[in-house]
């Protein structure tokens, strides 16, 4: 199989943004059968290479074979029209349009002229059938689905155009382990069908499963290629970024279980049918974690203490004192002191087209204003401070903040937050499509909040995350908590158990299953 | 979810529309002096399709995330030159007609090409073309005047079989032939894609230019036909400033109640024939109510305000405030 002629190949892509070069010289082979991982830290030149690759940018120079003939593609039609369909990071469905209309979307059938609307709905059921994710309607709208649904749909989607060579772009990042695991069964599939896939992830796991080859990128060039399973994790870590991986989460301070006041507090939260009877405590300094597989409440959880959510019932108590927050407005106010970092930066945490400047002062507007007119001077310190407590990479604080990275990005998020110097932090999957350098960096600075008496609720679906970082994890299952891990109670088995809602040796297996 | 629900949620804006067109007709005849008889039919069909016709142009660049402030004006402008050109034996009267509907799809086609090759806001764009319109009108019609084929005319503002208003079945014909092939084309689910999300259609794939052009293009067109009918009715053509801005906002409003939604994406041409007729039914109620005219226009925006609120109801059901803002 390793001697298989590539299908595609790229050689000497370059491109430039502006000053700031994406990819150097970086070459590339794709062959038939295959799954190649690409492995690299955000803004190391993936994302580009996989847009030159789907016809989304031009390159600067270098040159593209497709079956040893040169191509070039115009726009994303005519990478498709070659056989070459990604699966973006970035949802690429209509959000008003349905599922059916969606997956057929680049070529749907027609009948005289117009869309045919059962052949149409046969095919998006195959496909759906095919990424197994029947359960999903095909009338339904997209824009009702829950993340992890459109990621299914979008997989579908891409499946639909029978591709040959299938990119797939941090596509597992929303799904559930339940997805993950029939979506690996579909691309060993496709790949033993003679498809040639690309496979893009920060998560190692999923990489040693699947993968037979992995490229590492570095700062815009491919640095080595190896076969997959010839290198330890560490090994591959620092040939992406340079670093020691075992210093990845920061050491857990010895906590005596103390009866002291929680700083955050719920009673028997329900809402709708998403939360059910949920009671849990936040301490100071204590960083708790929200776990379970995706969609069991844990956002609605964070939403509900955050004044978002009508027809909550329960009491919340903030130091011990019963409060009523109706609003996000209230939350922030200082008597509270609650922030919240939202899962979707793009749409929930940032205006992206404004400045990093107005993007950090945005939550703490009130505190840096009199009678109305921002105090520039008072302003400049606080967002220096912060721009140096998080290290944040830019290349100036009047630029928009769009043109950062997306780990650059979420440090905004985080910062403009931090302005107001928050008691309670809840954090939303805080670290979803970062690279592996900015999530080291956040992990080190949860705990240094918490060190400095801040009450964090952080909900991650990154098991390795909740294990590292957190002194309890509350499991969540259909809008309640199955189970509290205290300390070295927190491991992966126990994790997965809990989240499935299944008893140690069926978890056992399972994961051993799926390793 | 049960397969008819999807239906409804898909159709939940047109219904809506249907729903209001019907109660608000049921009170306009119910007090009308003469009752519903075909005569009353017919004269609000006839009113009632001018403003279908511009709102169901104004429906396809709405779709498209898009807004048309010139169809008012080539409404106006379709007007005069069918007072030109409308006229004489069957063959000429043909050839007229199809000029008249070349034009409008020409403006359409303009205002098209400058959005999508200028890269120009739909808004700034269409409020100058639409001058630019409305300036050719004034030079076709310095005065009122003109004349147009009457056969014709007659026939078609006319009944059919004594009963079905000849124009309302136009209407029909213009849906049949126009809308529903090109909401059910790849080129209408495109333009659908590209005002609910465009990078997410050009991503896709999906042809975004050609969608666009051919929803501005059918938009002229159909303002065009709303231009013809208006000279049906009036056998002349007038370059009335007033009302071709009055039928540009007119069909904003018509194409809201009609639940398509302003951001794009949302809604069917359907909808906003039933908005426009429901807009029209609401103006006309005072005159059933024999109320004075001067009261017209601050009643038909009050009755407008509290039909389009009906739409928002269900902002009360959301438990989930972030939901306000999708």
């Amino acid at each position: 199989m390793n001697e298989a002629a590539p299908l595609l190949r790229m050689e000497g892509i370059s491109k430039r943004y502006g000053g700031v070069r994406a990819l150097e010289r970086a070459d590339l082979a794709v062959a038939p059968g295959r799954i190649h991982a690409i492995l690299g830290e955000n803004g190391a030149g993936k994302s580009t290479l996989i847009k030159v690759m789907a016809g989304v940018v031009a390159p600067d120079e270098g040159r593209m074979t497709l079956d040893g003939k040169e191509v070039s593609f115009a726009s994303p039609a005519a990478a498709n029209e070659a056989g070459i369909v990604c699966v973006f990071q970035e949802l690429s469905l209509i959000p008003d349009l349905s599922v059916a209309d969606n997956i057929v979307i680049s070529d749907p059938p027609k009948r005289f002229g117009m869309i045919d609307r059962t052949a149409q709905r046969r095919i998006a059921m195959e496909a759906l059938a095919r990424a197994g994710a029947a359960d999903i309607h095909p009338q339904a709208l997209v824009k009702d689905l829950p993340l992890s649904r459109m990621q299914m749909v979008e997989i579908a989607k891409a499946l639909a155009r029978k591709p040959r060579i299938l990119i797939l772009d941090e596509a597992t990042s929303a799904l559930t382990a339940a997805d993950v695991s029939k979506i690996f069964a579909v691309l060993k599939r496709l790949r033993s069908e003679g498809m040639a896939l690309l496979y893009i992830s920060h998560r190692m796991n999923e990489i040693e499963e699947l993968a037979d080859e992995c490229t590492v990128f570095r700062n815009g060039s491919n640095v080595a290629t190896y076969a997959a399973g010839s290198k330890s994790d560490s090994e591959v870590v620092e040939m992406m970024i340079g670093r020691e991986y075992s210093h990845a989460f920061p050491a857990k301070p010895d906590r005596k279980t103390s009866d002291e006041t929680p700083v955050l507090e719920g009673r028997n939260l329900s809402w709708t049918n998403r939360l059910d009877d949920i009671s849990l405590s936040v301490r100071a300094g204590e960083v708790v974690g929200l776990g379970g597989l995706d969609g069991q409440g844990q956002r609605e959880l964070l939403l509900a203490f955050f004044g978002v959510l009508r027809g909550l019932t329960g009491e919340v108590l903030v130091n011990g004192k019963p409060v009523s927050i109706a609003s996000p407005a209230a939350a922030r106010q200082d008597e509270i002191g609650m922030a919240l970092i939202p899962e979707d930066r793009k749409t929930e945490g940032l205006m992206l087209p404004m400045t990093v400047r107005e993007n950090l002062s945005f939550a703490a507007l009130d505190r840096l204003s009199k009678g109305g007119v921002i105090d520039r001077a008072t302003e400049q310190s606080l967002i220096d401070d912060m721009v140096k407590l998080l290290a944040i990479k830019t290349a100036g604080l009047d630029i928009p903040v769009g043109a950062l990275s997306g780990g650059n990005q979420q440090k905004v998020v985080i910062a403009k937050w931090l302005m107001r110097q928050p008691r309670i932090i809840l954090l939303n999957d805080p670290t979803r499509g970062i690279d592996v350098g900015t999530k080291q960096e956040m992990y080190q600075l949860l705990r240094k909040l918490a060190d400095a008496g801040a009450a964090i609720l952080f909900y991650s679906t990154d098991y390795d995350e909740l294990i590292g970082c957190c002194d309890r994890v509350l499991v969540l299952y259909d809008g309640t908590i199955k189970r509290e891990l205290v300390g070295a109670e927190i491991t992966e088995r126990a994790l997965i158990a809990s989240a499935l809602n299944i008893q140690g040796e069926e978890a056992a297996m399972a994961e051993g299953a799926s390793a | 979810m049960k397969e008819w629900r999807f239906w409804v949620a898909e159709q939940r804006g047109t219904l809506l529309a249907l729903g209001i067109f019907i109660v608000m007709f049921i009170i306009y005849t119910s007090n009308h002096p003469a009752g519903l008889t075909a005569n009353v039919v017919q004269t609000a069909s006839n009113k009632g399709v001018l403003l279908a016709f511009v709102a169901m142009a104004q429906t396809l660049v709405v779709l498209t995330a898009g807004i048309d402030l010139s169809v008012g004006m080539i409404f106006i402008l379709t007007n005069c030159l069918a007072s030109w050109l409308v006229v004489g034996t069957g063959i000429e009267t043909a050839l007229g007609v199809t000029a008249v509907l070349a034009s409008g799809a020409l403006c359409g086609a303009i205002n098209g090409a400058i959005v999508i090759f200028g890269r120009l806001q739909p808004i700034v764009t269409t409020i100058a073309t639409g001058a630019v319109y409305f300036g050719v009108a004034l030079l076709l019609r310095p005065f009122p005047g003109g004349s147009v084929n009457e056969d014709l005319a007659d026939a078609l503002t006319g009944r059919l079989f004594g009963v079905v208003p000849a124009s309302l079945v136009t209407l029909l014909a213009v849906v049949l032939i126009v809308w529903v092939p090109f909401s059910r084309s790849v080129l209408g689910r495109a333009a659908y894609a590209s005002g609910s999300s465009e990078v997410a259609a050009y991503m896709s794939g999906m042809p975004i230019r050609r969608a666009k052009f051919a929803a501005y293009t059918l938009a002229g067109t159909l303002a065009a036909i709303g231009g013809l009918f208006l000279t049906f009715f009036t056998y002349t053509g007038e370059a009335a400033y007033a009302s071709g801005n009055a039928y540009t906002l007119f069909s904003i409003a018509a194409v809201v109640l009609g639940g398509v939604s302003l951001y794009g994406g949302r809604g069917s041409a359907i909808g906003a024939i039933f908005g426009a007729l429901a807009f029209r039914t609401i103006g006309d109620l005072l005159f059933v109510f024999d109320f004075d005219p001067l009261w017209q226009p601050l009643f038909q925006g009050v009755v407008l305000l509290f039909a389009v609120s009906l739409g928002a109801f269900g902002l009360f059901r959301v438990r989930n405030k972030l939901e306000w803002f999708q």
